[in-house]
C-alpha cells in the first residue's frame, strides 16, 4: 500500500513538473510580457530597464532556472503585474471559486437528480421527454451565452438578482464565505446556476439511465411484489443504487468545475481565480499562469490519488499490480 | 413518485425562497462605478497605467492638476514661476492636510519624487516624469526644480506624480499600500479597502481643502465583460459605467433610465507603414514575386490615405462614437495644426496616384493589428482592408492578441526591428499636448533620447526632428505650439502615418447623475454630480 502511494506521488510530481515546463515555455513563446506592462509612451530605456528588472533580457533557459530556484525557495515567483506572490494571489481568490463550484455542484444534484429519476421512471411521459430535450440544450448551449441570458432575464428584466460580483463575506473557521447571508446567496445564484448547467444535464442523464436499469432489477420487482409503497421503492431501493456512479462522476467533475469556471467568473465578475487566470493570460503574467496551472494540476492529481487509493483499498488487484512490478 | 414530486417542489421552493428577493436600493450617498479594467495596485507609483492612475487620483493629488480637457491648472502647488531657463520655483498650497491629519509640506513633495524611481519590481515606474530633475526645498511651502537643459514640459510631468505622505509612506511596500497601510494622501477621497478582482472602496475626505466632496462613499467594481457591465448598470448593481460598448450606445440613448455622456478622446487610431526596409515582408506583387517597398513612395502613401472612407468607418463601425482624424491629436490640444483636415475619400484620385507610382495593378498586402485592444479594432482593420482592395491593393488582415501583437510589431523582426509591413494601432498623448504624439510616433527612432519610441514604421524626416528638437527646448508656450504645429504639418503632409479617427470615451449613468467626460479616459468620482 505504502509503495503504491509513494509511486503515485512520484508520478504526480512528474506531471506537475512536466506541466510547469510546458506552460513556462509556452508563455515565453507567445511574446515579451514587457509590452503588456509598460504604458504605450514608455521610452526605449524605460522598457529596457523594466526588462532588466524582471530578467526578460536573459536567455529563456536562464529565466527558467531562476524561476525553478524561486519555486524551490517556496516563492513560486512574483506576479509581474500585481507584485505579490503568485501563489498567494491565487490562494486569496480560491475560496470564491471553491464556493462557486460547491454551490454549482449542489444545484446539479438538487435540480438534476429529481428530474433524472422522474425521466427514468416515466420515460414516455411528455414531461420526461421535455426534460431529456432540455438536457441536450444544457450540454450544447455555450456557457457565456447562457450566462448573459440569465443576467438579461433575472437581473435586467425582472430585477430579482444582482448581475455581478460576490456578496459580503464572513470568516468561519478561517474560511472566507459569502454563503451565510441572504445577499451572498442572491449574488451566487446566477453564476452557480450558469456553471451548474452542464453538470445538471450530466446528472439528469446518469440518473435517468440508472433509474431505468434499476427499475428492471429483481430486487425492485421483489420489493414491488412485497407491496412496498412506490415512495419507498424509489427513495430507498432505486436511489441508493443509482447514487454510486453519480457520486463518483461528480467527485471528478468537481475538479473541472473549479478549473474551468473561467468563463462564468468573467461574465459575472466573480472575484475567483478563473477571472484572475484570464486576466493574467491577457497580460502574459507568466508566474501567475504557471502558479495557477500548478494549483490546478495538484488539485486534479490529489483527487485522482484519493480515488486511486480508495480503489486499491476496495480492489485488491490494483494493489497486487503494484507489488508485482 | 411522491418522493420525486416532493423533491421537485422542494427544489423549486428553495430557488424561489432564497433567490427571488428584491434588491436593496442603494443609498443616495454612495456612488458605485463599474470599471472595465482593474488597477494592478493601490500604490500610485507602481504601474503607470490608466486604471491605476484614475483610482490614485481620488486618494492622492498632484502638484499640477489637469481638467477634463487635460488643461493644466493649480493643484497642490498654487503658484509657480521660472527663475531662469533651468529653474522653476513652486509655491505650495498652505493649510493642506493629509488624511491622517498631518500637514502637507515640501518634504512630502521631495519624498514622493525620490520614491518614484525606487519602487521595487514596478512594472511601469513613473521615472520618465522625474528624470533629469533635481529638487531643492526652500522652505516648508516653497521648493525649486532644476534641469540641465530648458524643459518646457515641467508642468505636464508634475501633473503625473502623486504626492504621498513622507511620514505615513516611509518604509511601506507596494503590498502594504494595497492593504491600506500608508495609503494616505491629500485627495478628496480616503482609501478604505482594495479587494483585487472585486472592488476598491473609498470614503469622503470631509476636510478636503477644496470643500466637501459630493459622495460619502465610492465603490469601484471591476467588471471586465462589456455586456455584463451594461447589464450591471441596467439592473442597478452600479450607478455608472465606463467604456460603454459602441454597439450599445444607440440603444442606451433611447433608454430613459440612463444618461450617456461622452468626450472626445486624445486617442488616435492610425496606420503605420514600414519605412525601414527596401523590401518589406508582407508586401508582394499579386503573383507572389518580391517587389520593392511601395511605402517609400509618397504617392502610394497618399493613395492609401485617400482610399479610406473615414466617415463610413466612424458611422458604421464605430456607430458615431469616434471623430474622423486629419492629424495626431484633436485640434483642441496645444501644438496641433489649425490647417490640417482629414484627407477626403477619393477612389479615382487614389487609383491615379497608384498608377503614377508604378503600381497600376496594385500589389498584395497584409495588415496586422491587435485584437481587442481598442474598441472594434478587428472590424476597423477589416474595413480598411476592403477599402484598399477597392483601389487594387489586395489586402489580407491578420489580427493578434495584444500581448503578441505589440511585442512583434515593436521588435519581432531581425535584430529586434519591427516585424510587420503595415499595422493599425492607437496612441494617446500622455502629456496632453502635441509633442507627446509627434515625438513618439514620428520622430526618428532613437533608443537614447526616447524619441520615436512608438515609431513602429521607423519614419524618419530630418525636418520633423529638427522642429521637434527646437520645440522641446522652447519654454515659451506660444512659440513651442507653433513649432509643433509646423512639425505635425510636415510629417502628416509627408504621410508619415495615416490618421483614421479619434476615439470617443463614453460613460453611462443612471438618470439623475451628471457625468463630465474627460479626454484622458479617466473615470473619476469627482466628475460625477447629482
Amino acid at each position: 500500500m505504502l509503495a503504491f502511494i509513494i509511486r503515485r506521488v512520484a508520478q504526480a510530481l512528474f506531471v506537475v513538473l512536466a506541466m510547469v515546463i510546458i506552460v513556462f515555455f509556452g508563455t515565453y513563446v507567445v511574446g515579451d510580457p514587457v509590452w503588456m506592462m509598460v504604458p504605450g509612451d514608455a521610452t526605449q530605456d524605460q522598457i529596457e530597464q523594466v526588462r532588466r528588472e524582471f530578467g526578460f533580457d536573459k536567455p529563456v533557459h536562464v529565466q527558467f532556472l531562476l524561476f525553478v530556484a524561486d519555486v524551490l525557495q517556496g516563492e513560486f515567483g512574483r506576479s509581474y503585474v500585481h507584485g505579490g506572490s503568485a501563489i498567494g494571489l491565487i490562494l486569496d481568490r480560491m475560496p470564491a471559486t471553491l464556493e462557486l463550484a460547491l454551490v454549482a455542484l449542489i444545484f446539479a444534484v438538487v435540480i438534476g437528480l429529481p428530474l433524472g429519476v422522474f425521466a427514468g421512471l416515466k420515460p414516455d411521459h411528455p414531461a420526461a421527454r421535455t426534460i431529456m430535450a432540455g438536457s441536450i440544450l444544457g450540454f450544447s448551449l455555450p456557457t457565456f451565452w447562457v450566462g448573459l441570458m440569465l443576467i438579461m432575464f433575472f437581473s435586467v428584466m425582472l430585477g430579482w438578482l444582482p448581475a455581478t460580483g460576490r456578496g459580503p463575506t464572513t470568516t468561519v473557521l478561517g474560511i472566507e464565505t459569502s454563503l451565510l447571508t441572504l445577499k451572498g446567496w442572491q449574488h451566487i445564484a446566477l453564476p452557480a446556476l450558469n456553471l451548474a448547467l452542464l453538470k445538471i444535464s450530466l446528472v439528469i442523464r446518469l440518473a435517468r439511465s440508472g433509474t431505468r436499469e434499476a427499475s428492471l432489477q429483481d430486487y425492485v420487482k421483489f420489493a414491488r411484489a412485497k407491496g412496498l409503497s412506490p415512495k419507498r421503492i424509489v427513495g430507498v431501493h432505486i436511489l441508493k443504487n443509482i447514487m454510486i456512479p453519480i457520486v463518483t462522476v461528480l467527485g471528478l467533475e468537481f475538479g473541472s468545475l473549479v478549473a474551468f469556471s473561467v468563463v462564468t467568473e468573467t461574465i459575472f465578475a466573480w472575484p475567483g481565480m478563473g477571472k484572475l487566470l484570464l486576466e493574467s493570460i491577457q497580460r502574459l503574467d507568466r508566474p501567475l499562469i504557471v502558479a495557477y496551472v500548478m494549483v490546478v494540476v495538484l488539485l486534479f492529481v490529489t483527487i485522482n490519488l484519493i480515488v486511486d487509493i480508495l480503489y486499491s483499498a476496495l480492489d485488491p488487484r490494483v494493489r497486487l499490480a503494484g507489488k508485482n512490478e | 413518485m411522491t418522493m420525486t414530486r416532493r423533491s421537485l417542489a422542494l427544489a423549486g421552493a428553495m430557488l424561489a425562497g432564497t433567490l427571488m428577493m428584491p434588491l436593496s436600493a442603494a443609498t443616495a450617498q454612495e456612488l458605485k462605478i463599474g470599471l472595465a479594467a482593474e488597477p494592478s495596485s493601490a500604490d500610485p507609483h507602481f504601474h503607470n497605467l490608466t486604471p491605476n492612475n484614475q483610482v490614485a487620483r481620488h486618494v492622492f493629488e498632484t502638484l499640477i492638476s489637469q481638467d477634463e480637457f487635460q488643461r493644466l491648472g493649480a493643484g497642490l502647488a498654487q503658484g509657480w514661476k521660472l527663475i531662469d531657463d533651468l529653474t522653476w520655483e513652486f509655491t505650495l498650497r498652505p493649510n493642506v492636510k493629509f488624511h491622517d491629519g498631518s500637514p502637507f509640506t515640501a518634504d512630502d513633495v521631495i519624498f514622493s519624487f525620490n520614491r518614484v524611481p525606487n519602487v521595487p519590481k514596478a512594472p511601469a515606474p513613473k521615472t520618465s516624469f522625474t528624470r533629469g530633475k533635481t529638487f531643492e526645498k526652500i522652505n516648508d511651502l516653497t521648493f525649486r526644480v532644476k534641469t540641465a537643459t530648458p524643459y518646457p514640459l515641467m508642468l505636464n510631468d508634475l501633473a503625473n506624480i502623486e504626492i504621498m505622505s513622507a511620514k505615513a509612506a516611509a518604509n511601506v511596500t507596494t503590498e502594504d499600500l494595497n492593504a491600506g497601510k500608508g495609503t494616505i494622501g491629500t485627495g478628496p477621497y480616503q482609501f478604505v479597502e482594495f479587494v483585487p478582482g472585486d472592488r476598491l472602496v473609498l470614503k469622503r475626505n470631509d476636510n478636503h481643502w477644496a470643500g466637501k466632496p459630493t459622495w460619502e462613499r465610492v465603490t469601484f467594481r471591476f467588471i471586465k465583460s462589456d455586456p455584463t457591465r451594461v447589464a450591471a448598470l441596467l439592473s442597478g448593481d452600479v450607478d455608472m459605467i465606463e467604456n460603454v460598448p459602441s454597439a450599445d450606445v444607440a440603444r442606451l440613448k433611447t433608454d430613459n433610465r440612463v444618461t450617456i455622456s461622452s468626450a472626445l478622446s486624445n486617442r488616435l487610431i492610425y496606420l503605420h507603414m514600414d519605412r525601414l526596409r527596401d523590401e518589406t515582408p508582407f508586401v508582394k506583387a499579386k503573383d507572389g514575386a518580391a517587389i520593392k517597398n511601395p511605402f517609400n513612395d509618397l504617392k502610394v502613401r497618399q493613395a492609401l490615405s485617400m482610399a479610406l472612407n473615414r466617415q463610413a468607418i466612424v458611422d458604421r463601425i464605430m456607430e458615431g462614437e469616434a471623430v474622423v482624424a486629419g492629424q495626431l491629436l484633436p485640434d483642441i490640444y496645444q501644438g496641433t495644426s489649425k490647417t490640417l483636415k482629414p484627407v477626403a475619400y477619393n477612389v479615382e484620385a487614389s487609383r491615379k496616384l497608384l498608377t503614377e507610382a508604378g503600381f497600376p495593378n496594385g500589389f498584395s498586402l497584409t495588415i496586422h493589428g491587435p485584437n481587442g485592444r481598442y474598441p472594434n479594432d478587428t472590424k476597423v482593420i477589416e474595413a480598411v482592408a476592403q477599402m484598399f482592395t477597392r483601389i487594387g491593393i489586395e489586402t489580407k488582415v491578420e489580427t493578434l492578441p495584444p500581448a503578441v501583437f505589440f511585442s512583434r510589431a515593436s521588435n519581432g523582426g531581425p535584430n529586434r526591428t519591427p516585424e510587420f509591413s503595415m499595422i493599425l494601432a492607437g496612441w494617446s498623448a500622455g502629456t496632453g499636448e502635441a509633442s507627446g504624439s509627434l515625438g513618439p510616433l514620428l520622430g526618428t527612432f532613437d533608443t537614447q533620447s526616447g524619441i520615436g519610441t512608438a515609431n513602429r514604421g521607423r519614419y524618419s524626416n530630418p525636418k520633423v526632428d529638427e522642429l521637434l528638437k527646437k520645440a522641446l527646448a522652447t519654454v515659451n508656450d506660444t512659440e513651442r505650439a507653433k513649432l509643433l504645429a509646423e512639425g505635425t504639418e510636415v510629417a502628416i503632409n509627408d504621410v508619415g502615418l495615416i490618421p483614421i479617427y479619434y476615439n470617443k470615451n463614453t460613460w453611462a449613468a443612471r438618470k439623475g447623475l451628471k457625468v463630465v467626460g474627460r479626454t484622458d479616459e479617466y473615470t473619476l468620482a469627482m466628475s460625477v454630480k447629482r
